[in-house]
C-alpha cells in the first residue's frame, strides 16, 4: 500500500484494520463468534495478560472482528486506536469512568442528546462526579464553568436538538488551558462530515447504531482516542488524571502514562473498562457495523444531497414556521457550519409546523415513507413527533425551554429518491393543515 | 526510572521492574520521533523474563533534558554515559533505525560494555533525502505525514502496541509529533536525520564490533530496505562473532508491524 500520501478516506473505509484472512483467504472480514482464545503455553497466557505480547484472550476484552472495527474506525477519524463497546451511552460511560471518580467535575454543553444529559445529569451525580452545563455557543461560559476539579469538556458536533455546531477549535483551546480534555460526540456526523481531532477535540465517541451501521440493525459504540492530550503533562501540573500517571494497583502497578506516551488512555479504558464494566460489542454486531462503514462515504453523500432537497423544500413551505438546519442563513450556527461542516451539518433536524400538538400527530400519521421510530442515522428516512412521544408528559412551558413547539417534527433524512421523500412530506403537510 | 547523564535528566523506561545487579540487561534505543514507547511490547517481556530493561528517552526526546544528540557520535557517548551510569556492566544493546546507527556506534567504542548488538531497521549509508531534511526544517509535520507514509507498510497490522485495536499508522504519527512538539527550544526532527545523513562511520565500526549481532528486517520497508543493510550484513557476516539475519513482514517499523515476530527474532537471539 506505501505511497506517497495519506490513504484517502474512501479506501479506509473499506481496507482499514483487514487484509484477505492468512488461514482461509477469506476477502470479507470473517466473525470470529469465539468466547475465548486459545494460548500457546502457560507463558503465553502470561505474557497476554501482563501485555507483554499483544493479543485475543477473551471476547469482552477484544475480538479480532471487533478489533478491525476499532481501527477502521480510528483510520477514519485520525486517532490511534479505537474501543468498541455496546452503545453510544457506553462510550460516553467509558469515557467518562476511564478519566475519573467521585470528586470529579464535567463541562458540558446544554445541547447533547438526552440519554447523554441523563447519565451526566443525574446518574454520574448519584456517583459523585458533577457536571455543568453551558450552551454550547457561550464561550465565556465554558471558560467560567472551569472549577479545580474539572476533568473533562464534553459536547456534541451538532448538538441536539438545534443542531448548535459546537465551536471545536474555540472550546478545546479553553480546555486545554485548564488542562483537561475535550471528547466529542460525533455520532450525527460522522468522520465523513467533520473529523473533529482536526479542530482539536481529543476523545471521539459514536453512537456506531446511527451512521457508522446506517442500516439500523444494531446497537454499538465505539470510542476513538486522538492520542494528542498530554495526561502525563497534564498531572505533573495539575495533579489531574492520576488514574493514567499514577500506578495502578488494580493492574500489576502500571503507569499508563509510562507504557505508552500517546495511548494511556486507550489501555486504561480497554484493561479496566472492559474488564470490570463489561459494556463490551458482540462481533456479530461489529461485524455489521462494518458492513456498515464500507459504505459510509456512498451514504454520506446521498443523505446530504436528499438533506438539501428536503430542507429547501420544507423552507419553501408555507406550513412550515422554521426549519432548523445548519445549510441555512437563518440558523445561529450557519457561519461556524460553513468553516467546520463544509461538506454538511447532517441528515437529522427538526421544523416547525404552524399547528398544534393534533396536528403534529396527523402530519406524522399521514407520511407513507417516513418510518414514525425513535432513531436516527437509518439508510430509511424516520420521523418523530417530540410533542406526543418523547416529550408527551411536558407543558407547553417546559417544551420552549428545551426548544421544542407542539409542531416540531424531528427527521432524519434516508436514501431514498428526493422526490419521493419531498412528495410524502408534500401530503402530509396538507393533510395536516386541514385538520385546522 | 531517572538517571542524571552528562548532568542531564535522562528518563528509562524499565518495565515497571527495578534494576538487579544479578540480572543480565537489555537497552533498547529508539530512532527518529520516538522515544521508550516504541519498544512497549519487547521491553515489557524482557522486563518480566529475566532481564533489566532500560529504554531511554534520547536528550530532548519527551522525559529527558539536554539538547537532542546532533550526530551519531554525540548520541553513542550519551549511550555509553548512561550505561556507566546505571553500573550493571555489559549489556545487550538493541536500537531502531537511527538508534541502530547508534547501538553499532557503542558497540564499535566500547566492546566491553556490548555482549549482543541487535540492529532493527538499519541500513548504512542512512541517507536522507535532501527534501527531507529540508522539509523537517520548513515543514515538519508535513514531513512527518510524508515519512510516516514511507515507514508504514500495512493498513492491516496484528494486534499491536496498545494491543487488539490500535491504529498503528495514526500512532507512530501521533507520537511523532508529541516528541517534536515537546520540544520548544531543539528541532529533534531535524537533529535526528541529519545525524542519520552525515553519519560516516558504519563500516568501520562493524568492523570494530565483537560481539553476535542481529539485523531484523522489515520486508518492505521503504526507509530502509533490507538491501541498503547488506554492507553491514557482509561486514558482520566476516567477523569471528556470530551474525543473524531474520527478515520480518513489516515496514519499517517492525516493533509494531510485526511484533510477534521481531519479539521471536529477539527472544531467539538474546540470551543472558
Amino acid at each position: 500500500m506505501a505511497g506517497y500520501s495519506d490513504p484517502g478516506f474512501d479506501t479506509l473505509a473499506l481496507h482499514a484494520g483487514a487484509s484477505p484472512d492468512p488461514a482461509t483467504g477469506a476477502r470479507a472480514v470473517p466473525i470470529h463468534l469465539t468466547t475465548s482464545f486459545v494460548f500457546e503455553s502457560s507463558e503465553h497466557a502470561q505474557s497476554l495478560f501482563n501485555l507483554e505480547r499483544a493479543g485475543h484472550v477473551y471476547s469482552r476484552i477484544s475480538n479480532p472482528t471487533n478489533a478491525v472495527l476499532e481501527q477502521r474506525v480510528a483510520a477514519l477519524e485520525g486517532g490511534i486506536g479505537a474501543i468498541t463497546v455496546a452503545s453510544g451511552q457506553a462510550a460516553l460511560h467509558l469515557s467518562v469512568a476511564t478519566l475519573m471518580g467521585a470528586g470529579s467535575h464535567i463541562v458540558a454543553s446544554t445541547a447533547l442528546y438526552g440519554g447523554s444529559q441523563n447519565l451526566l445529569h443525574y446518574t454520574m451525580r448519584r456517583f459523585g462526579i458533577d457536571t455543568t452545563f453551558v450552551k454550547p455557543g457561550d464561550i465565556d461560559g465554558w471558560r467560567a464553568a472551569v472549577r479545580p476539579n474539572t476533568k473533562l469538556f464534553f459536547g456534541e458536533t451538532v448538538g441536539n436538538p438545534g443542531l448548535d455546531v459546537l465551536d471545536i477549535p474555540t472550546v478545546s483551546a479553553i480546555a486545554h488551558e485548564a488542562s483537561v480534555p475535550l471528547l466529542v460526540d460525533s455520532t450525527l456526523t460522522s468522520p465523513w462530515l467533520m473529523k473533529p481531532f482536526e479542530h482539536g477535540a481529543d476523545l471521539v465517541y459514536h453512537s456506531a447504531t446511527k451512521f457508522l451501521s446506517g442500516h439500523g440493525t444494531v446497537i454499538g459504540g465505539i470510542v476513538v482516542d486522538a492520542g494528542s492530550f498530554d495526561w502525563a503533562g497534564a498531572h505533573a501540573k495539575t495533579g489531574k488524571f492520576a488514574e493514567l500517571a499514577e500506578p495502578y494497583d488494580g493492574f500489576h502497578n502500571m503507569v499508563f502514562t509510562e507504557e505508552s506516551t500517546v495511548g494511556a488512555f486507550l489501555l486504561r479504558a480497554r484493561r479496566e473498562g472492559l474488564r470490570d464494566f463489561g459494556a463490551c460489542m458482540s462481533p456479530h454486531t461489529a461485524w455489521l457495523i462494518l458492513q456498515g462503514v464500507e459504505t459510509l462515504p456512498l451514504r454520506m453523500a446521498q443523505h446530504m444531497r436528499n438533506t438539501q432537497k428536503v430542507v429547501e423544500f420544507l423552507a419553501g413551505n408555507s406550513f412550515v414556521s422554521r426549519v432548523g438546519h445548519p445549510m441555512l442563513d437563518t440558523h445561529p450556527s450557519h457561519a461556524l457550519a460553513q468553516k467546520l461542516l463544509p461538506r454538511g451539518a447532517g441528515s437529522v433536524f427538526s421544523f416547525d409546523l404552524k399547528g398544534n400538538r393534533d396536528q403534529g400527530k396527523k402530519f406524522v400519521e399521514t407520511l407513507k415513507i417516513f418510518s414514525h421510530l425513535a432513531n436516527v442515522g437509518d439508510c430509511r428516512s424516520l420521523v418523530i413527533h417530540p410533542a406526543s412521544t418523547t416529550h408527551f408528559r411536558m407543558t407547553d412551558e417546559a417544551l420552549a425551554a428545551g426548544g421544542i413547539t407542539q409542531g416540531t417534527i424531528r427527521l432524519s433524512i434516508g436514501l431514498e429518491d428526493a422526490d419521493d421523500l419531498i412528495d410524502d412530506l408534500k401530503r402530509a403537510l396538507k393533510a395536516a393543515e386541514k385538520l385546522a | 526510572m531517572q538517571f542524571t547523564v552528562n548532568g542531564h535528566t535522562t528518563y528509562c523506561y524499565t518495565g515497571g521492574k527495578p534494576l538487579d545487579a544479578a540480572k543480565p540487561t537489555v537497552v533498547f534505543i529508539h530512532g527518529a520521533l520516538g522515544d521508550h514507547s516504541v519498544w512497549i511490547l519487547q521491553s515489557r517481556y524482557f522486563a518480566n523474563h529475566g532481564w533489566n530493561v532500560l529504554a531511554p528517552d534520547l536528550p530532548g526526546h519527551s522525559r529527558s533534558d539536554g539538547a537532542p544528540p546532533a550526530s551519531v557520535a554525540a548520541a553513542a557517548d550519551f549511550t555509553v554515559a548512561l550505561i556507566r551510569a546505571a553500573g550493571l556492566g555489559a549489556v545487550a544493546l538493541v536500537g531502531h533505525s537511527f538508534g541502530s546507527l547508534i547501538a553499532l556506534e557503542v558497540a564499535a567504542r566500547e566492546p566491553a560494555l556490548v555482549n549482543q548488538l541487535v540492529l532493527i531497521g538499519t541500513a548504512f549509508p542512512m541517507k536522507v533525502s535532501d527534501a527531507l531534511l529540508e522539509g523537517s526544517v520548513n515543514s515538519p509535520v508535513k514531513t512527518m505525514e510524508m515519512v510516516n507514509v514511507f515507514s508504514r507498510a500495512t493498513l492491516a497490522a496484528p494486534p499491536s502496541f496498545l494491543g487488539p485495536g490500535t491504529w498503528v499508522y495514526g500512532g507512530s504519527l501521533a507520537l511523532a509529533k508529541r516528541v517534536f512538539a515537546h520540544n520548544t527550544s531543539a528541532n529533534v526532527f531535524h537533529a535526528s536525520f541529519k545525524a542519520c545523513n552525515d553519519y560516516l562511520g558504519g563500516e568501520a565500526a562493524m568492523a570494530q564490533v565483537q560481539c553476535p549481532v542481529l539485523f531484523i528486517l522489515g520486508a518492505v520497508d521503504q526507509m530502509t530496505p533490507p538491501k541498503a543493510a547488506q554492507g553491514l550484513v557482509k561486514l558482520a557476516q566476516g567477523r569471528a562473532a556470530p551474525t543473524k539475519v531474520v527478515t520480518v513482514n513489516s515496514g519499517h517499523h517492525q516493533m509494531t508491524e510485526a511484533p510477534e515476530e521481531t519479539l521471536a527474532a529477539l527472544r531467539g537471539f538474546l540470551s543472558p
